[in-house]
């Protein structure tokens, strides 16, 4: 995606700091049925950085998500990726803008009647690596993953904590300098959601910008990184280390929680 | 890499949604063994049409006075006139002896009745396209020019020439219109059983276009299968075809000269056409069906 300057001095100087990966300029985004998803939010994410994006559901994580890989459109404002904006990108160019973002979803979306390797592999193919290549950068990405003794098994045949190393190994086979992941631990138990938090965090550690979007409280807390939270396609908080609610402890979560629910105090359901 | 990588893709693809492939290449044999016997029998209703409207002719009787100088003068007249193909010249003898063998029956014995031949000399013109007929008979009967005053009158056989024009043309236009409508039925009938075995695989095509794959790159696989699908129901309908033309047309076209007369089109001909129009449509059907798959 970065077009290279051509010239030694160019190619010497460091990318400059400046620049962020992301940067949303007054973005809004109206769906066609009318309904606001986002509403003027600006937002810079710089390279290397680790964001949650954070709020209750239909607040506008997945639109933001969806804005960074130009599945569509913004409204009004400007969705910029390493200092390109992307109403700039042609549709022709939009394929080539998303093999420099690797994604992974809630629902992990992998192609069902191909094994492990071949999920991964695909991602290559499609980028026009050799067959050499593949064969050398496949069982080490799935090493990484910690997937290395299911090459041949098909998704179906796998646990929602595998299929989800699966979707995190295609996303990162490539390198991109940009990883997004909506909701990656929706599905998950809580052990399970540690170690593929762990598997992002690992990727985040070797240079790769990480934005997050969820709404798994615990994990926010107890990473204490950037958290951006949103409430109704606003942005309504970013903090550079933040909880995902700072103003109140677990327990008067926990208080709160049973307060509007309607049950008593020290009432254990069980 | 690419071009191999496109076919084992599409391989895959075959494979592992068989059913809806199946479906798509057993409607391909279906509507191409329709349009294969259609086609033929389209060529041969035409051709017989075309045949009974050649002989719409019109008649042009001699005054018996006329001097062989002004008969062939006539002759050249006719043949000068606009619309005219051939002139034949049937002499007093010839519609005689013709007569004599439309009906035997009254000539028996009454040959000797008639003291001298009745019949008038005259010239049949043929037209050289049945629905211009009318302005022949005009031009001829509107007289003026010298060379036509040995006419001594101009049939048409109206009746006659008015049925066969009707009836020709109605089986003309509705063969033809037939032939549309199956074109267009086969066409959406292969689209929609092909869209039916894209929608399964829309999934698919969602996480090629996740992982940055070119809208092109996500088509070719599909394209060659419908080529490969398009291709195998072509190949099974020319053999059916092939089948039914050995064990039923052949032998009937040898014991009746009828059905073999009107010109149809050749077999290899035939089966050419059949197999690039199925691997033609399969192929841009499943093209143009990823369209609304492809806008993610």
């Amino acid at each position: 995606m970065a077009v290279a300057k051509t010239g030694p001095a160019a190619a010497a100087r460091k990318p400059r700091v400046d620049t962020p990966v992301v940067e949303f300029k007054d973005v809004t985004k109206v769906y066609d049925g009318g309904s606001v998803a986002v509403q003027s939010a600006s937002m810079r994410i710089g390279r290397g950085e680790f964001v949650f994006l954070v709020g209750p559901t239909g607040c506008g994580k997945s639109t933001f998500i969806r804005l960074m890989m130009k599945e569509f459109e913004a409204s009004r404002g400007e969705v910029s990726i390493a200092g390109h904006p992307l109403a700039d990108v042609p549709r022709s160019r939009v394929p080539y803008l998303r093999r420099n973002i690797g994604v992974v979803f809630q629902d992990y979306k992998l192609l069902p009647n191909r094994t492990v390797y071949d999920n991964v592999a695909y991602s290559l193919q499609v980028i026009g690596e050799s067959r050499k290549e593949i064969r050398r950068k496949v069982p080490d990405i799935l090493r990484l993953v910690g997937l290395s003794t299911k090459l041949h098994n098909f998704p179906t045949e796998l646990s929602g904590g595998e299929q989800q190393r699966v979707s995190v190994a295609r996303a990162f086979v490539n390198h991109p300098p940009l990883l997004l992941a909506d909701e990656p631990t929706g599905n998950l138990d809580p052990e399970t959601s540690i170690g593929i938090m762990q598997l992002i965090y690992r990727i985040n550690r070797t240079g790769t910008t990480v934005v997050v979007a969820t709404h798994d409280k615990e994990m926010v807390d107890k990473m204490r990184r950037r958290v951006i939270e949103l409430r109704e396609g606003r942005i309504v908080r970013d903090e550079l280390s933040g909880l995902y609610r700072p103003e109140e402890s677990t327990t008067e979560f926990a208080v709160r929680l049973r307060g509007e629910l309607g049950i008593g105090a020290e009432g254990h359901p069980n | 890499m690419r071009w191999s990588f496109f076919l084992r893709e599409s391989m895959r693809g075959l494979r592992r949604s068989s059913a809806p492939a199946l479906a798509a290449l057993l409607t391909v044999v279906l509507t191409a063994v329709v349009l294969g016997v259609f086609i033929p029998i389209q060529q041969a209703t035409t051709g017989t049409a075309n045949e009974v409207r050649s002989r719409v002719v019109v008649d042009v009787y001699v005054k018996d006075a006329a001097t062989p100088v002004e008969r062939s003068e006539l002759r050249k007249a006719i043949e000068d006139t606009t619309n005219v193909k051939s002139v034949e010249y049937i002499s007093k003898a010839d519609a005689l002896a013709d007569a004599k063998k439309k009906n035997p029956e009254a000539f028996r014995a009454g040959a000797e009745l008639l003291g001298s031949n009745p019949l008038p000399s005259s010239f049949r013109v043929t037209p050289d396209d049945p629905d211009r007929l009318q302005q022949i008979v005009t031009r001829l009967t509107a007289g003026g020019q010298p060379q036509l005053a040995a006419i001594d009158e101009v049939r048409d056989r109206e009746e006659d020439t008015a049925k066969i024009l009707s009836a020709t043309g109605l089986v003309k236009a509705l063969t033809f219109g037939l032939a549309i409508l199956l074109v267009f039925a086969s066409i959406a009938l292969i689209a929609n059983t092909i869209r039916l075995s894209v929608f399964a695989r829309r999934r698919e095509v969602e996480v090629m276009k996740l992982v940055g794959a070119t809208n092109w790159f996500i088509r070719w696989p599909f394209v060659i299968e419908g080529m490969v699908v398009g291709f195998l129901g072509g190949l099974v309908a020319v053999l059916l075809l092939a089948i039914l033309k050995t064990t039923f047309v052949d032998p009937l076209a040898e014991r009746f000269a009828l059905l073999a007369a009107p010109d149809t089109i050749d077999f290899p001909l035939l089966v050419v056409v059949l197999m690039l129009a199925s691997i033609a449509v399969s192929a841009l059907g499943s093209g143009i069906t990823l369209r609304r798959f492809l806008r993610v």
